[in-house]
This record gives C-alpha cells, sequence and structure tokens, in this order.
C-alpha cells in the first residue's frame, strides 16, 4: 500500500490504542480513583487549595459550577489583557517586540481563554516571551476548564447523582495536573529531542549559503508546542504553526503532534464509558464520531493525493498530490489527515495552508468545524454531541410511542428549549458573521478591498472560514483574508466569546436539570441509546442540522468553486 | 354511540365543514398559536405585496403570472393546513355530536323536596332545569334526563345509546353499580336518581369542549415538539435572511419570491400543518373505542405507562368462576353427591351456584322436596345450603364446613383434604359439601381465563409494560393464575389500600402506572393512578377521580387506551422526521435555481435535472403543499404501532419515515416540474 497512507493508518490506530486506556485513566482521575501519579501530585495540589482557601471536596451544583467557570474566566480574561497590552515594557522580551492594539488584545484574549485560539498576529514578531508563556498558561487552563467542565456533564449523566456533581475547582486543577500537564510534558521532551526548540535567549542570527545573515525567531517552543496539540488549542509560536521548520521539524514530529492532536478527544469519550460505567454506550457515540470523520477524511485525502485539476490542465504532472501551501516532508496524505484532525477537534493547529486545499477539502474543513462534534475539542466536544443526543433522542422517542428519556430522565420543553437555542447558536453565529462582512464587501469593495486575497468564491470561502472557525473554537485560518483590522478581530471576538460560554451553559444546564429529574428504570419500550440505530439516528440528526443550515454557504463557496474549475 | 363508527375520512358533510374552517382558521390570531404556520401566513402576505408591487411596475422580481401562482400556492398550503385541524375537528365533532343527542332535552320526573323530606309530588320539568343534587324519578320505558346515581331501587337499563352494547345491564341503589348515565332508557322497575352533574359539566361535556378546540391545551410533548419546530423555523430564517448578503457578493439577484419559497419550503410546514390535527385525532380515536378522556395530556400519558393494574375478574378470566368438577368422597354415591350439590345451590343465585347446577345439567324442580328452608350465605358461617325434613346440606369453604363436621364429632376425610388442596394449588376454589353434617365431597370451581388474554399480555410485555393482576384470591391460587395468564405480577387477597400501596411503590421508582376501576374504594388508587380509567357503570367517586371514562365498562380497554397514546406520539415523530427529512429534496431542487442564471457551474448541483429555475421553484412550492393533504390519512388514523421493541420500531420508522422522506420529494418534485415545465 502506498505509504502515505499506512502513515496516516497507523497515527489512527495509535491514538485510538492510546485513547482507550487514557479513557480509563482520565475516568478514575475524575471519580477521585487511586492512580500512579497520585504520589507526585496530591502533595502539590494540596499546596493550590491550601494557598486558595478552597475546599475540593464541597460538592458543588450544576449552577455553582458554572459561576465558578465563568468568574475565573472573566479573571483570566482581564489578567491575559494587561499582559498583552503592556508586553513591551514587561520583561522577557528580548526581540523588544511592540505591545498589541487594544481590538487585537480582545482578540487574542478571548481566543485564547476560549481554547480559540484564533491568531491575527504572528508569534515571531508580536509577542514577547512573557506574552507567550501567559498564552501557554491559558493553553493549559482553557483545555483544563473544558476537560472539568464535561466531567460535570458525565457526574450528571449517571442514574443516581443525588445532586453529587463534584467540585469544580477540585475537577480543574486535577485536569490539569493529572491529565494535561504529564502528558504535555513526555510531548515536549520527545519534540525537543527532535530539533524543536526550547530558549529564553532571542532571535538566533546565523549565516546563510548566500552569505546573508539571517534573524531565526526562537523561544521556549517545545513546550508551547505540545499544549498547543493536547488541549486542542492550536495556537502556534509562530505564525506558519506547525508547518514552521522549529516548531514541527520532521515526519517523526508530525507523528507526535498528530497523534497528541487526537488522544484527549477521543479519550474523553472512552473516559465517559468508564465513569457511567456503560461502555457500549461510550462505543456507540465513539463509532458516529468515526464514522463522520471518516466521512470527512477519506474525500479529503483522495482530493489532495488527486492534486489539482487545474495545474493538471497545464500539462504538469502532480504525482505527489496537491502540494501548494503543503510541506514537502509531510506530503499530500499527513497534510490532509492532519487538516481534518484539526478541523473536527477544534485545535486549529495547522501543518499546511488551509487556503491551498482543493475546494472540497476545504469543504469538508469547514464542515468538521461546522459539526464540531466528531470527537470534537477537548471536554467541550461532547458537550457539542450532547446537544444533538438530546435532539435525536427527542425525535426517535416520539417514533418509539413513548416520551423521550435520555438515560432515565425524561426530556420534557425546557430541556429543548436549552438544546434548541444551543442548536440555533452556531448557525448563527456563523452566516450573521459570514452575512455582515459579506454585506460590508459586496457595497463598498473599495474600502474592504485589503480582506480578500482571492475574490469570487474563493474569497467568500475565506470570511465564512473564519466565521466557522472562530464560532467552532477552532482558530485555525484560511489565511489570505486580511484579518488584523479592528471588524475582524471585534466580530471573531465576539463569536468565540458567545460561541465557547453559551456551548457550555447549555450543555450543563441541561444535564443539571436531567440530574435532578427522578429516574425511571428501562423497560422494553425504552428507547436505548447505546445501539447502532440509535448511533444511525444521532448521526442523521448531526449531518441535517449541519447540512440544512449551511448548504446554501457552501454552495456559494466551495461548492462553486468545485464546479468552475473541475 | 354506535360501535359501528364511520371510519371514512372524507365524508361530504365534514369536509364541508373543515372547507369552512379552513378559511376561518385564517384569522391571525388563530394562526399565531402555530408558530410555523404563522411564517406562512406572514410569507404569503408579503407575496401578494410584491404581487401589487410588480403590478404597479416593478420589473425585477419575475413575471406578475408566476408571483401570482406563488402567492396562490402559499395561500393554499395555508388552507391545507387549516383543513387539516377543520376536519380533525369535525370528525371529533360528529362523533361528540352522536353523544350529545343522547342528551337532548326529556321530561324530568322530578321529586320535589321540602327540606329534607320528599314530597310525594312529581312535577314534569324539562331534563335541563334539573339541578346538582336534585332527586327524579324513572320507571320502564323512562329516558333518564341526567347523569346521576341510584338512590332507591333497581332497574334494567339499556345503555346501547351509550356503549352500543344491546344487553340491558342492572344498575341498583348502593354498591359499585349504582351510576345511570343520561340517555340511556329503563326498560323496567323504578329508580330514584339523584343528579350528579351540573348541565353542561358532565364529562361528555367536557370532551365535546376539548374536541372542539375550545379548551384544547398543547400537551407537554406537544409544547416540546413546537419548540423544536420553532427552532428550525428560526434556522431557516437565519439560512434565508443571510443569503441576501451572500447574493449581493456573489452578484446574483435573488428575488422576494425565491426568497419567500425558500423559506416555506424549508420550514417544517408538513408537521407544522398537521401538528394540531394529529392532536385531535388521538382524542377522536380515544372516543371512538368509546373511552372519553378529561384531557388531551391523558391519552399522551397513557402512551408512556410502565405498569398497568388489571383487576382479575372479568379482565383477565371470564366474570366469575365456574364449577368444572364433582369429586364424591370415599365410599358416597356419586349421583347422590350430585343431588345433594344441586339442591343446595337451588336458592344460590351467586354465579357459581348457577354454575354448579349448569354443571350437574339437572333442573332441581325434579326433586320433590317439602318445605325447603334456604340457608344465606353470610360472612361469619361462610357457607349456604338448604334445610327439607330431617336433611341439612351446607356447602362452603373448606375449614368452615371442617368446623361444623369436626363440632358435630365426625371426622373429615382425609382424602377429601387432599384434593381440597390439589385443588387450591390448581388455581381452583373447592366447596366443601357436607350433609347432615357429613362430608360428601368437593366441587372444584375454575376460573376461566378470558380467550387471547396471555396473546394481549405478550403484546404489552413487547411494549415494555408490566402487567398486574390485583385479585382477592389467597396467593396459591393468584400465583396459578398469574402463570396461566402470563401476567408478570400479582397482587393477593387484595384491599383497596394494597392498590394504592403497590401504585405508591411503583411510582417512587420512576413508573407510571395505569388502572382502571370502578368502586367508591377505587378512588384513591384511580386519582393516584397516572392514568386512571374508571367504569361508566362505576361511581361517582370513581369517575369523578379517574381521568378517563370507559363507556364500555370493558376492563381490557386500557390495552386500547395505551396504543392510542403510542399513536398519538409516533405520528407526531414520524411526521417530524419526514418533514424534515424533506428538506434535503427541497435544497437541491431550490439552491441550485437561486444561483444557475449568475453561476452556470451549479448546474451540476441540479440533479433532479429540473428544467428551468422557475419551474423547480414552484415545483417545489407545489409539493410542499400538497404533501399536506396527502398525509392527512396518516395524521387522523395514525402511524400503525408494533409492538416489536423500541430499537426495532425505530429503525422500521426510520426506515420508512426518515429515508422515505428524502425519497419522495425527489420524485414528487420532478413529476411536478415535468407538468409546470410547459409553462415555465
Amino acid at each position: 500500500m502506498n505509504t502515505e497512507i499506512t502513515g496516516i493508518i497507523l497515527m489512527y490506530a495509535a491514538v485510538v490504542a492510546m485513547a482507550i486506556p487514557l479513557g480509563k485513566y482520565i475516568g478514575k482521575v475524575f471519580s477521585n480513583e487511586k492512580t500512579w501519579l497520585d504520589k507526585i501530585f496530591n502533595p502539590a495540589d494540596k499546596v493550590f487549595f491550601k494557598l486558595s482557601g478552597i475546599n475540593p471536596l464541597k460538592e458543588m451544583n450544576w449552577k455553582q459550577h458554572l459561576v465558578a467557570l465563568l468568574t475565573i474566566n472573566l479573571i483570566w480574561f482581564l489578567l491575559c489583557m494587561f499582559v498583552l497590552m503592556n508586553m513591551s515594557w514587561l520583561p522577557l522580551n528580548p526581540d523588544s517586540n511592540a505591545s498589541m492594539s487594544a481590538d487585537l488584545a480582545f482578540n487574542t484574549s478571548i481566543s485564547f481563554i476560549s481554547n480559540t485560539n484564533l491568531q491575527h498576529y504572528s508569534g515571531e514578531t508580536g509577542m514577547s516571551y512573557l506574552g507567550q508563556l501567559v498564552v501557554m498558561l491559558f493553553q493549559f487552563i482553557s483545555a483544563g476548564c473544558g476537560i472539568a467542565i464535561a466531567a460535570v456533564v458525565f457526574f450528571a449523566m449517571k442514574e443516581t447523582t443525588a445532586g453529587k456533581l463534584g467540585n469544580f475547582y477540585f475537577l480543574f486543577v486535577r485536569s490539569c495536573t493529572r491529565i494535561l500537564f504529564p502528558i504535555a510534558l513526555v510531548v515536549s521532551i520527545l519534540l525537543l529531542f527532535n530539533g524543536v526548540p526550547m530558549t529564553f535567549d532571542g532571535k538566533d542570527p546565523i549565516t546563510n549559503l548566500q552569505g546573508d545573515t539571517v534573524q531565526i525567531s526562537r523561544g521556549p517552543v517545545a513546550a508551547f508546542v505540545a499544549i498547543k496539540q493536547i488541549g486542542t488549542n492550536g495556537g502556534g509560536f509562530f505564525g506558519p504553526n506547525s508547518a514552521h521548520p522549529l516548531e514541527n521539524p520532521s515526519y517523526f514530529t508530525n507523528i507526535i503532534e498528530t497523534i497528541s492532536l487526537f488522544l484527549i478527544p477521543i479519550a474523553m469519550v472512552f473516559a465517559l464509558g468508564y465513569v457511567l460505567k456503560r461502555r457500549k454506550l461510550a462505543w456507540t457515540i465513539f463509532s458516529v464520531m468515526t464514522i463522520g470523520f471518516l466521512l470527512l477524511l477519506i474525500p479529503t485525502v483522495i482530493n489532495e493525493m488527486n492534486g489539482n485539476p487545474a495545474i493538471a490542465k497545464m500539462g504538469i504532472a502532480q504525482p505527489m498530490g496537491s502540494m501548494e501551501g503543503k510541506e514537502v516532508r509531510f506530503g499530500s496524505a499527513a497534510s490532509a489527515y492532519w487538516a481534518i484532525n484539526t478541523t473536527v477537534t477544534s485545535n486549529g493547529s495547522v501543518n499546511a495552508m488551509h487556503d491551498s486545499l482543493t475546494p472540497l477539502s476545504g469543504m469538508n474543513a469547514l464542515l468538521g468545524m461546522m459539526v464540531n462534534c466528531f470527537y470534537g475539542g477537548v471536554g467541550v466536544g461532547f458537550l457539542n454531541f450532547y446537544i444533538f443526543i438530546i435532539l435525536a433522542v427527542f425525535i426517535s422517542g416520539l417514533m418509539v410511542g413513548r416520551t423521550p428519556e435520555f438515560l432515565g430522565k425524561k426530556i420534557e420543553a425546557r430541556e429543548m428549549k436549552i438544546a434548541m437555542i444551543i442548536a440555533l447558536l452556531h448557525p448563527l453565529l456563523i452566516l450573521a458573521g459570514t452575512a455582515i462582512a459579506s454585506y460590508l464587501y459586496a457595497h463598498s469593495p473599495v474600502a474592504y478591498a485589503g480582506w480578500l486575497n482571492n475574490p469570487g468564491y474563493h474569497g467568500f470561502s475565506e470570511m465564512l472560514y473564519e466565521f466557522t472557525s472562530s464560532s467552532a473554537n477552532n482558530g485555525s485560518g484560511f489565511e489570505g483574508l486580511g484579518d488584523n483590522t479592528p471588524f475582524w478581530n471585534i466580530a471573531c471576538g465576539i463569536v468565540m466569546l458567545l460561541a465557547r460560554f453559551l456551548p457550555i451553559i447549555g450543555p450543563v444546564s441541561i444535564a443539571g436539570i436531567l440530574a435532578n429529574k427522578k429516574y425511571i428504570p428501562e423497560s422494553a419500550g425504552t428507547l436505548k441509546t447505546d445501539t447502532a440505530t440509535f448511533g444511525l439516528m444521532v448521526f442523521a440528526v448531526i449531518a441535517i442540522v449541519a447540512a440544512l443550515s449551511f448548504f446554501p454557504a457552501l454552495v456559494l463557496g466551495p461548492i462553486a468553486e468545485y464546479f468552475s474549475i473541475y | 354511540m354506535k360501535p359501528s363508527k364511520n371510519n371514512k375520512l372524507f365524508q361530504s358533510s365534514l369536509v364541508k365543514e373543515a372547507l369552512k374552517q379552513s378559511f376561518i382558521k385564517l384569522s391571525p390570531t388563530k394562526m399565531f398559536r402555530n408558530p410555523v404556520m404563522f411564517t406562512v401566513w406572514i410569507g404569503t402576505l408579503v407575496m401578494a405585496g410584491v404581487c401589487v408591487w410588480i403590478a404597479t411596475g416593478e420589473t425585477h422580481q419575475g413575471s406578475l403570472a408566476y408571483n401570482i401562482i406563488i402567492t396562490a400556492v402559499l395561500f393554499i398550503t395555508l388552507l391545507f393546513a387549516n383543513f387539516a385541524e377543520g376536519l380533525a375537528e369535525a370528525r371529533g365533532k360528529a362523533q361528540t355530536d352522536n353523544l350529545r343527542k343522547t342528551r337532548e332535552e326529556t321530561p324530568a320526573k322530578w321529586i320535589q323536596t321540602v327540606g329534607e323530606m320528599y314530597v310525594n309530588e312529581i312535577k314534569i320539568v324539562p331534563s335541563s332545569q334539573l339541578k346538582k343534587g336534585n332527586i327524579f324519578l324513572c320507571e320502564t320505558g323512562d329516558t333518564i334526563p341526567s347523569d346521576g346515581e341510584i338512590i332507591e331501587g333497581l332497574a334494567t337499563i339499556d345503555e346501547s345509546a351509550i356503549t352500543g352494547e344491546s344487553a340491558p345491564v342492572i344498575r341498583e341503589a348502593g354498591g359499585d353499580k349504582s351510576s345511570v348515565t343520561g340517555g340511556t332508557k329503563v326498560l323496567s322497575d323504578k329508580i330514584k336518581v339523584k343528579v350528579t352533574t351540573e348541565a353542561g359539566e358532565s364529562f361528555l361535556d367536557k370532551m365535546i369542549a376539548l374536541v372542539e378546540g375550545a379548551s384544547r391545551q398543547k400537551t407537554p410533548n406537544e409544547i416540546a415538539l413546537t419548540i423544536l419546530l420553532a427552532g428550525f423555523t428560526l434556522v431557516f430564517i437565519i439560512v434565508t435572511v443571510t443569503l441576501k448578503p451572500f447574493g449581493d457578493y456573489a452578484q446574483t439577484p435573488i428575488t422576494i419570491a425565491a426568497f419567500i419559497s425558500l423559506f416555506v419550503c424549508l420550514i417544517p410546514t408538513t408537521i407544522g400543518g398537521l401538528l394540531s390535527a394529529i392532536g385531535i385525532a388521538g382524542m377522536d380515536r380515544a372516543l371512538r373505542a368509546n373511552v372519553i378522556t378529561k384531557s388531551g395530556k391523558a391519552v399522551e400519558t397513557a402512551g408512556d405507562i410502565d405498569v398497568l393494574l388489571l383487576d382479575k375478574t372479568g379482565t383477565i378470566t371470564i366474570g366469575n368462576r365456574k364449577a368444572t368438577n364433582f369429586y364424591p368422597a370415599n365410599g358416597i354415591d356419586e349421583k347422590q353427591f350430585i343431588k345433594s350439590t344441586v339442591l343446595s345451590s337451588m336458592a344460590d343465585e351467586t354465579p357459581e351456584g348457577k354454575s354448579i347446577i349448569e354443571l350437574a345439567g339437572i333442573n332441581p324442580l325434579t326433586y320433590q322436596i317439602q318445605n325447603p328452608r334456604f340457608i344465606k350465605f353470610t360472612a361469619e358461617t361462610r357457607s349456604s345450603g338448604i334445610d327439607f325434613e330431617y336433611t341439612k346440606i351446607r356447602k362452603g369453604a373448606s375449614d368452615s364446613i371442617r368446623n361444623l363436621v369436626e363440632k358435630a364429632g365426625n371426622s373429615f376425610p382425609a382424602e377429601t383434604a387432599e384434593r381440597v388442596t390439589i385443588i387450591s394449588s390448581n388455581g381452583g376454589t373447592p366447596l366443601v359439601v357436607a350433609e347432615n353434617e357429613k362430608v360428601l365431597g368437593v366441587i372444584e370451581l375454575q376460573d376461566i381465563i378470558k380467550p387471547g388474554i396471555h396473546e394481549r399480555f405478550e403484546r404489552l410485555r413487547k411494549m415494555g409494560i408490566k402487567t398486574v393482576m390485583v385479585t382477592g384470591d389467597n396467593p396459591l391460587t393468584a400465583k396459578y393464575i398469574a402463570e396461566k395468564a402470563g401476567v408478570d405480577d400479582f397482587i393477593a387477597e387484595a384491599k383497596p389500600e394494597d392498590k394504592m400501596n403497590y401504585i405508591r411503590k411503583e411510582q417512587s421508582s420512576g413508573r407510571l402506572v395505569a388502572m382502571m376501576g370502578d368502586g367508591t374504594n377505587d378512588a384513591p388508587a384511580l386519582a393516584q393512578a397516572d392514568v386512571g380509567v374508571a367504569m361508566n357503570s362505576g361511581t361517582q367517586a370513581a369517575k369523578e377521580a379517574g381521568n378517563m371514562v370507559d363507556l364500555d365498562n370493558d376492563p381490557t380497554k386500557l390495552i386500547e387506551v395505551v396504543e392510542i397514546g403510542k399513536q398519538l406520539l409516533m405520528t407526531r415523530g414520524t411526521l417530524t422526521t419526514f418533514s424534515i427529512a424533506n428538506d434535503v429534496a427541497k435544497y437541491f431542487a431550490i439552491v441550485p435555481a437561486l444561483f444557475i442564471s449568475s453561476i452556470p457551474a451549479l448546474q451540476g448541483l441540479n440533479i433532479m435535472k429540473l428544467h428551468s429555475p422557475e419551474s423547480a421553484i414552484l415545483s417545489a412550492v407545489i409539493f410542499n403543499a400538497i404533501i399536506i393533504p396527502l398525509l392527512i390519512p396518516l395524521a387522523l388514523k395514525g402511524v400503525v404501532y408494533k409492538p416489536i421493541g423500541a430499537s426495532a420500531l425505530l429503525r422500521r420508522n426510520v426506515l420508512i419515515y426518515g429515508l422515505g422522506g428524502v425519497i419522495v420529494p425527489f420524485i414528487g418534485i420532478k413529476i411536478i416540474d415535468i407538468l409546470v415545465s410547459t409553462f415555465f
């Protein structure tokens, strides 16, 4: 078989093989069962809790969980704004980079607390090392928040909760210290030994073959890249992200980074199975996610490996596939694989430029973010999936002639209202944002000429992609969009903010309300949610909601582009 | 109401009424109740405005004829949806009119009172003037003027006007069979009846109001579904509105007609238009099964029932026990034994007593006996019998006869004692017969389990419903019958409070319980149960406590009620799925049509090869409209419920209504396009 394809199959197999035990481990961490890392981290946790005066054993209800999450996020947001706007005079700035403008700092701060890591700047010139360290910290924090709040929903889904949903701070600290930190440590050491720099020194002047002196940007890259991948953050140290040779020097580091990108999102599904003691349900969810993922991945790999028809028409052979915007050391298949991985998981790091993907691959990347729950971001991916489960349970419950129930809890008007608002939010943010941008551009193309490098369908895709990426808290970009302007900074900032926190509040409140309802034992008339039939139903709901909301927009962007070049 | 119900959906009188209603229901205050159709209503108004605009000179919105046709199709869509609701209401009304006929003005023989005293003066008044608490007299041939409770006397009554059952029933004062219904006829004897409900407030009146929409409220599931549909409608508002700037960017002018058509096609008009019709049809189906529901919610809850409490007698077994065998004691001649049993049962009016004579096949009057004295059954002696000349025959429960026999110094034969145990453990009731304090033998009484009941319980089990038999029998007998009939659990030696406790226990573990009852002592349990079906023959208290009344007094009716509830939910679910699945094809019809003129490459998306943008849009809108009347029969009759387990049922319905919902409109739109393409 083609080595490139073998490579991606092995990468996927490795991820699943590691995700199953990791999921069990995460489940143990949530349930406060003994793990082998306890000896090292228990004392550290104790110091955290002692210093902050938090009692980690105090049970919280779902509202208290949300208050805790929103409060700490607000404080971090303010802290991040302060650093980014003042880093020119703050320490650790060997390259004397400037502070950010207010709108860019707003966009960047929201971007990092919301786990989006959309970057309207380039790390080499736009950030001091202090700034980089702060945003790196946020890559831990935002991922930890996501994992912790997913744990709350897991607890709420248990048969008999009796109001025991754990303590948010406890779950959050453990998510960071027991899950993210150990894995990030391993990954960063592996990267370090394979050529990724880790230093606080400034630019390194070297003399190239032409005899010119070149300033090479560097910094604490290895640590940064590890958490960027592990926490589905995706915020690169350098502008080109993992396409940059110092962030991702070789095919081997590419394997490590691809695996890290996918590991926790998949493991979270198995953690659900462990916490609820419903392994079959976990496998059903995993299967639905995997089918969706494969349906996006396979055509993308084929399209990219087949090359670009516009180039083929010029009579140029493309034995390596469509290589525009891709790194020779990775090749088209591994780049296509990464492109889908990063968009379905809301990671947003890239190892190739998505702007250069062939039209249908670009559409699949968009669809991955529009669905945003085929694995999805750490923790929040499952929350998004949860909303679709609720909708599927409702429709299929009616179809079998029973008031719909999920895991023994009745789904009624109040839950439907919340689920529907959350399901509406994503299309609303993406379509309304893109509509405003299209309107502005269409009515004064001269004033906004700087926005689009490519007019026409591709330009439309660029705008659509930017809002989709923001709303999915993904952070990757169809670069080519001139996005460091007040409009894009503020509009995307607002979209990221709403799209991060409302889809957390919604599922947590549904799960919290359901947890307080009476448990109805299963009978032969109960619709089982861990069957292939129900899995298919969830898939249909996801496909129809995404297809129905976004079809016209996709027709005007990638589909029109496809029909015009093929 | 006769059971020979007219099931023809489109009776001309009903259609006429429904047509009238489709226009009346266009009033915005009525349309506003249904968010999905209300948006279509607004769309139609906008299109009407566009038509006027074009007529006054606007040239960018397509031809006037085309716009008028689109407006007309949208208007017809609204009418179709209203027609569905109107037809459901008309059918319900036709049913209730039948019932209402029974409450026409009838003369009532009002017994006037002075304080607590009856005056022996009867005044004939119209039935509508009777007040709650009034007392009236009914004699042979009278039609009972109002619902009430017999306070004095006993009568045979023809209830066929209500139940369709022609065999007369006996109603008497006191006990659980004291209730009479207005409109039924006294066949013999004379009763005094106390009015229990004010005119216009009976269950029937409530039901009529429910069906006619005056007091119809949305049920919880209906509300949740409306939220889902409103959500989808909002998504498509977003999709349609944002398409305008997208079109500006792509330099594609889109006509208002195209926008509104896209929007109307995408929103779930099919289910939106049929939703209330489905709900009314559910209550109507209950009514056709001769069950009066006090709210739509009760029907819906019936579909969720987990536990069914059923009385043994009449539900699981036929009426009463029957004698099946005579077992004479050792040394007793069988003929002699049978003679004694027949004599002892001569005056026994209980069904058991009659069945003994039936089994013996001997007319007791053929025995010439002198001066018989009949001994009635009492709770203390627990036996009955006959005394004549020097003979004393007693029959009764084995321990009471044993007492009797042993007191007289005789022994209770061992083989008889053994037989008694065998009969009990086989679910039968042994009756021991003794003559002059000497045991003659045992009569075996057996419960006859209704034919087909085992299959019904199997069906219920597949639905996920647990059946519980309630009986006064001892646990041994109860267990035997429970096993034989196939029920999952039983309550033996049941006292009224046992039912209540059982219901509470099941409810506290999250299950929904249904039960049927008729007696006053059933009332608390009927009220406690999630679905309580009172028999029409039952007491007023029972009828007040339950949330349904079964006019047929048929204890197996609960099973039907559960299926009606399930059908109601399923019909909503499948039509929602169908409606949303339709959007795939509509997208493929309309979206290429919107952009094809400015982006010719998109011809590739026109997979149905529709003739022109205009014909494509028109076909989609027409399909969207005519699918509503096409689905009216399904909405009114309900989706067939098959107890094949939830997952299999889901698979089946997803296949038929989900996949079908994707494919059917592709075919339908293509066919309509072929017809339309000759014009556009």
